[in-house]
C-alpha cells in the first residue's frame, strides 16, 4: 500500500515566512505595551532562529536590543520512555534570567501541545517569570493538552497522517512551510481504505 | 546368569560387520561360530550399523562420595559413565574424608560394585589430605580390597620434589603409578583463567602455561631419574604435549591424559564471564588445542580422560571468581572426541578403542578392562551409533549436577548400548537398572 | 542506545560521543537554581555495592536523584552473603523490587556481566566498577575531563596524546581508559614497570612504555594511576614504595617536563607521595577535583540514555 508520501505541498514560501514573523513581532510589542521586561525563549531546534528573528524585527521597530534564549524540554518530555534517546539540545538564558520576565515562547509548529507542556516545567525549574506567552509560526491543531498560542503565523488545519515540516534559513537554506501527506481527510486518509480503491 | 546373546551385524572398531555371542560374561564367539555357537534361546539383536568399542575406561572421574553426596554419588556418576559408554572409571581421591586410607578407598569400592553400573577403581591420594605435605598409606591402599594402583592428589600438585620423588620412588614395590596435577603453585595464585590475551582484558588473574609445564618438564626428570611411572593429568598447553613427547622418546615411563573439553574447547568462551567454562587446568588457546588433538593422535598423549566433576547449581550459578572449577564429562566424552578426532580425520575408531579404553586400562593396570573384542575376552563394550547427532541438554543427563559446558550444543555419535561382563546397562540409549529382572532383548536397535 | 554499560568497549564511536555532548548540556543545568530535573520519576535505580567506594556511590546516587529517581542503595559489603549465591539471590530481590537500573561494583571481574546476561533482573546494569576488569563511567569522565581541556568541550580526542602511568595489571580504570580513548581517536600510552603490565597488552590499542621521563614530554594529559602499597614488598610486583616513586611517579621535575597546556589526572584515592607528590596534585593543571564533579554530569547522561526508549524496547 503505498501512501502519497512523495507529495509535498509548501504551504508558506520564504515571504509570506517574513510577513507572518513581522505581524508576529507587531502583535507581541501590542500585547506587551513596548518591549519592557521581553525576553523570547527558541525552543529547539527551529524556535531558536524564529525567536531571534522576531528579536530582530522588534528592533527594527522600537530600536532596543529584546533578550533572547533557548529552551531545551527534552529531559521534561513526558513520552520518553516510548522514544529511543535524543541528544539534548542548548539551554541558553541571558545572564539575568527568568526572573520577573514576560517569556514568549517561541516554537516552529504547535500540534498536541505537549511541547508546551514540557516547557512550562522547564521554565518553572528556572525560575519565575511574571507571565508566559506562546508564539508558534503553524499552529496545525489536533491538541491533546489544554494549551492556546497567543501568537499564531498561519493556522494550517492538517489531517493527522499529514507531516508538517517547518525550515529556516539558519539549518535548512531556506525559509519555507511544507505539508506532506495525501492531503485527503483523515478518513479518506486510511491505508486500508486507499488500498482497497486500487 | 545373563541370556545368551547374539549381535547381529556390528561392527567391531568400525571395521566389517559381523556377530558377536556374548554369553556368561565374555565374548563367547565372532563371525560364523558366533551363529553357530548360539544355544537355543538366545537373544538376537540387530544392531547393524553399529561400531562396537571395548568399553571405555575413565582415567578421571570425580564421584564425590564420600562428602559431596549433592554433586554426585558413586551410584549416579557410574550411571552416568554407563550411558557414556564406561564399563571402568577411577575415582578421584579428593572427597571428604579424603581417600588416603584403605577403610576410604575399600569403602568407594563397595559402593561401586552394589551400585553395579561399572567397575569403580578407586584413586588413592598421594599424601595425607592431599595436603602435599607427608606420604599417606600408599601400600596399604595398594594392598586393600581396592587395589589400588593409581595415586594422585588431583585438585592439588604434589608440588614439593621431594615429596614427589618419594612418591615416585616408593609406588615402584607394587607398580603402581603417581597421576601428577600439574599446577606450581606459586605461578597460580588466585589464578582464573589461561593467562593470554583475553586474560589481561577481563581482569582475571591469568594462570599460565609455564606453571604446567614447569611441573611436567620436573616431573619426567624426576621419573627418569627414580626409574618410576609417571602420569600426567589433564595436558592443557602445546609446551606440556611437547615435554611428554621428548621423555617418550628418551624412553621414560611417562603416560598422559587430556580431557574432551581441552580438545575442544578454547579460552574465548571465558568472555561470557559464565563459569559453565571455569576448569582447572583452565580452557587454552586454539593452537593448544591443536597441538593436543595432534598429541592424541601420534600418541604422546595416551588417553582421553574425563575429569568428570560435578558441581551443585549455585556452585556454578555465580560470579566467575567465586565459582567452583569443573565440567561434567562422562556422559559428552565420546562425542567429542568424535568431533574433535574422527571427524578431523586425526583418529580412526580403532584409535578412539586404544585411547579411550586400552591405554587407559594399561595405565590403571587393570584386568578385563580395555581388551580386544575377540573370543573369550570380557564382554565389556559400547555400541556406537556414529552417524547420530544430538543436542546435549543438561536436564537429561544422568549426573546429578548440570554443569556441562556442552549445553544446548550439538555432538555427533550416540550411545546406544554398553555392557559390563555381558549385562546391559544402557540399552537402546536408556539405562537398564542393575538387579532389575532383565527382558531378554529381541528386536532391532538400528 | 546500548541496553548495559559493561565494559567501555559496549560504546561505539558515535554513542561515546553522544554520552559525553548529553553530559555537557548536563553540566551546565547544574548551575541553575533548581538542579533536579523530573526525567527520570518514578523510575527506581538501585546502588548494589558489593564493594566499598563512597566516592562512586556518592557520585551516582547524585546522578539518579538529579534525573528525580527513586534510589535505593544496596550495600552488601560485609553482611551475612559474602559470595556466590548472593549475587543471584540479591538480583531477585531487586528485581521483585522493579529496578530500572541497577548499578552495580563487585570485587569480581564480570560479575555486572552475570547479573545482565543471566536474565535475573530486567533493568539495565551499569557497571560501576568490577574486580580488576573496568569502571566505563570513570572512563567516561576522564574523557569527558580531557575533552573540555584539549579539545574545547566538543568532538573527540583524535589525535590527543594520553599517558596513563601505573598499575595497568589491576587497574580497571586503565583497562576502560584505553578502550575508550582509542575509540575517541586519542593516542594512548601505558607507562609501568613491566611487571604492573598485563600478559597480551600488543593486543591493546595503546603502546606501551617504561620509561615515564620519555613519555611525559610527548602527553597532552598524563593520568596517575593509584597503587597499593601492598603490591609493593608483600606482592613482589616492585621492590619498594620509594623505588616505585622514583621511577613511575609525579613530582615537580616531572611536571616540567610536560608541555604547558598539559593536564594531570587521578581518578582517586590518591596516595600522595606514592605515585604523585602533594605539590602535583595541588598544582593549576591538576584537574582532579574537576574529575569528581564532571563525575555527576556524566553518570546522569549515562542514565539518561540507558533508561530512554527503554520501555519502548521491552514492548517491541
Amino acid at each position: 500500500m503505498e501512501r502519497a508520501a512523495g507529495t509535498e505541498r509548501v504551504v508558506l514560501d520564504d515571504r509570506d515566512v517574513a510577513r507572518a514573523l513581522t505581524r508576529i513581532a507587531h502583535e507581541i510589542l501590542e500585547r506587551n505595551r513596548g518591549s519592557d521586561n521581553l525576553l523570547l525563549l527558541g525552543i529547539p531546534r527551529r524556535g531558536v532562529p524564529l525567536a531571534r528573528r522576531i528579536a530582530d524585527r522588534i528592533a527594527a521597530v522600537e530600536n532596543i536590543e529584546v533578550p533572547t534564549g533557548s529552551l531545551d524540554v527534552t529531559m521534561y518530555r513526558d513520552d520518553l520512555r516510548l522514544r529511543p534517546a535524543r541528544a539534548l539540545e542548548h539551554t541558553e538564558l541571558p545572564p539575568a534570567g527568568v526572573e520577573g520576565k514576560t517569556v514568549v515562547l517561541v516554537d516552529d509548529v504547535l500540534f498536541s501541545g505537549r511541547t508546551v507542556r514540557s516547557a512550562l516545567d522547564a521554565l518553572h525549574d528556572l525560575g519565575r517569570p511574571r507571565a508566559v506567552r506562546l508564539a508558534v509560526l503553524v499552529d496545525r491543531g489536533h491538541r491533546e493538552l489544554p494549551v492556546r498560542a497567543d501568537f499564531v503565523g498561519k493556522n494550517l488545519p492538517t489531517s493527522l497522517v499529514e507531516r508538517v515540516r517547518v525550515l529556516v534559513a539558519e539549518y535548512d537554506g531556506i525559509d519555507a512551510v511544507c505539508i506532506t501527506g495525501t492531503g485527503l481527510h483523515p478518513s479518506e486518509a486510511d491505508p486500508a481504505r486507499a488500498g482497497g480503491l486500487r | 546368569m545373563n541370556h545368551p546373546l547374539l549381535l547381529k551385524g556390528v561392527r567391531p572398531l568400525g571395521g566389517q560387520p559381523t556377530d558377536l555371542l556374548l554369553r556368561d560374561g565374555v565374548i563367547a564367539a565372532t563371525g560364523a561360530a558366533a551363529v553357530a555357537e548360539a544355544p537355543a534361546g538366545t537373544s538376537e539383536l540387530d544392531v547393524a550399523g553399529l561400531i562396537a568399542l571395548p568399553g571405555l575406561v575413565d582415567l578421571h572421574t570425580h564421584l564425590r562420595e564420600p562428602g559431596r553426596e549433592d554433586a554426585e554419588t558413586v551410584a549416579s556418576g557410574t550411571k552416568a559413565a554407563a550411558m557414556g559408554g564406561f564399563t571402568a572409571v577411577h575415582a578421584m581421591a579428593n572427597t571428604d574424608p579424603v581417600a588416603d586410607t584403605a577403610g576410604v578407598v575399600e569403602q568407594v569400592w563397595r559402593l561401586g560394585r552394589e551400585a553395579g553400573w561399572c567397575d569403580v577403581h578407586p584413586v588413592g591420594a598421594v599424601t595425607v589430605g592431599i595436603a602435599g605435605q607427608r606420604l599417606a598409606e600408599l601400600g596399604a591402599m595398594a594392598d586393600s580390597a581396592a587395589h589400588v594402583r593409581i595415586f594422585s592428589d588431583d585438585g592439588h600438585c604434589v608440588s614439593d620434589a621431594v615429596v614427589m620423588r618419594r612418591a615416585l620412588e616408593y609406588v615402584k614395590a607394587f607398580d603402581g603409578v603417581i597421576a601428577q596435577h600439574a599446577q606450581e603453585p606459586r605461578l597460580t595464585e588466585g589464578a582464573q583463567m589461561n593467562e593470554g590475551q583475553l586474560s589481561g582484558r577481563l581482569g582475571l588473574a591469568g594462570w599460565p602455561a609455564v606453571a604446567e609445564e614447569a611441573i611436567v618438564a620436573r616431573d619426567v626428570l624426576l621419573a627418569a631419574h627414580v626409574g618410576s611411572r609417571l602420569h600426567v593429568c589433564h595436558v592443557s598447553t602445546a609446551g606440556s604435549v611437547e615435554i611428554i613427547r621428548w621423555a617418550k622418546t628418551k624412553g621414560w615411563d611417562v603416560t598422559a591424559e587430556v580431557t574432551p573439553h581441552h580438545l575442544l574447547l578454547t579460552d574465548e568462551l571465558a568472555a561470557s564471564y559464565d563459569p559453565l567454562f571455569k576448569v582447572n587446568p583452565p580452557l587454552r588457546s586454539a593452537e593448544d588445542v591443536q597441538a593436543l588433538r595432534e598429541g592424541l593422535a601420534d600418541g604422546a598423549v595416551d588417553a582421553v580422560a574425563t575429569d568428570h566433576a560435578p558441581h551443585p547449581v549455585e556452585d556454578k550459578e555465580c560470579e566467575w571468581s567465586a565459582a567452583a572449577m569443573g565440567m561434567l564429562g562422562l556422559e559428552t566424552a565420546l562425542s567429542v572426541v568424535q568431533e574433535a578426532m574422527i571427524d578431523t580425520g586425526l583418529l580412526d575408531w580403532a584409535g578412539v578403542a586404544d585411547r579411550m579404553s586400552t591405554r587407559p586400562a594399561a595405565i590403571g593396570r587393570l584386568r578385563g578392562q580395555g581388551r580386544p573384542l575377540s573370543a573369550g575376552e570380557p564382554a565389556n563394550l559400547v555400541l556406537v551409533d556414529a552417524d547420530a547427532r544430538r543436542t546435549v541438554r543438561p536436564l537429561g543427563l544422568a549426573s546429578l549436577s548440570r554443569n556441562t559446558p556442552f549445553a544446548d550444543r550439538e555432538l555427533p555419535g550416540r550411545v546406544v548400548a554398553t555392557f559390563l561382563r555381558g549385562r546391559p546397562t544402557v540399552l537402546d540409549g536408556q539405562a537398564v537398572e542393575p538387579g532389575t529382572a532383565r527382558p531378554a532383548p529381541v528386536g532391532s536397535l538400528r | 542506545m546500548i541496553r548495559h554499560l559493561l565494559s567501555a568497549a559496549d560504546l561505539d564511536h558515535t554513542e561515546a560521543l553522544r554520552v559525553l555532548d548529553t553530559a555537557a548540556e548536563l553540566l551546565a543545568l547544574a548551575d541553575r537554581p533548581i538542579k533536579k530535573l523530573p526525567t527520570l520519576r518514578g523510575r527506581t535505580v538501585v546502588n548494589l555495592f558489593f564493594e566499598d567506594s563512597t566516592r562512586t556511590r556518592i557520585s551516582f546516587e547524585a546522578a539518579a536523584k538529579r534525573l528525580s529517581a527513586d534510589v535505593i542503595t544496596f550495600s552488601a559489603k560485609g553482611s551475612s552473603v559474602s559470595k556466590g549465591e548472593s549475587l543471584k539471590d540479591t538480583a531477585l530481590t531487586l528485581q521483585a523490587l522493579g529496578a530500572d537500573a541497577v548499578i552495580v561494583r563487585h570485587q569480581s571481574s564480570g560479575a555486572p556481566h552475570r547479573l545482565a546476561a543471566s536474565g535475573w533482573v530486567d533493568g539495565s546494569v551499569v557497571n560501576a566498577g568490577d574486580g580488576t576488569h573496568e569502571h566505563p563511567t570513570q572512563a567516561l569522565l576522564d574523557a569527558f575531563t580531557l575533552r573540555r581541556h584539549l579539545a574545547g568541550g566538543v568532538g573527540d580526542l583524535d589525535g590527543r596524546r594520553i599517558t596513563i602511568v601505573g598499575d595497568v595489571l589491576h587497574s580497571r580504570v586503565a583497562r576502560s581508559n584505553a578502550l575508550l580513548l582509542a575509540t575517541l581517536g586519542a593516542e594512548v600510552t601505558l607507562v609501568a614497570p613491566p611487571t604492573l603490565l598485563p600478559v597480551g597488552i600488543d593486543s591493546w590499542p595503546v603502546s606501551t612504555s617504561y620509561d615515564l621521563d620519555g613519555a611525559l614530554a610527548k602527553s597532552d594529559a598524563v593520568m596517575m594511576l593509584r597503587v597499593q602499597r601492598e603490591r609493593g614488598a608483600a606482592g613482589g610486583f616492585f621492590p619498594s614504595a620509594r623505588e616505585y616513586s622514583r621511577r613511575y611517579g609525579i613530582d615537580s621535575r616531572r611536571m616540567a617536563l610536560l608541555p604547558d597546556h598539559a593536564i594531570v589526572m587521578h581518578p582517586g584515592p590518591m596516595n600522595r607521595g606514592v605515585e604523585i607528590t602533594a605539590e602535583v596534585a595541588d598544582h593549576e593543571r591538576s584537574v582532579i577535583v574537576e574529575q569528581v564533579s564532571n563525575g555527576v554530569a556524566v553518570r546522569m547522561a549515562v542514565l539518561y540514555l540507558l533508561l530512554s526508549g527503554s520501555a519502548g524496547e521491552q514492548d517491541a
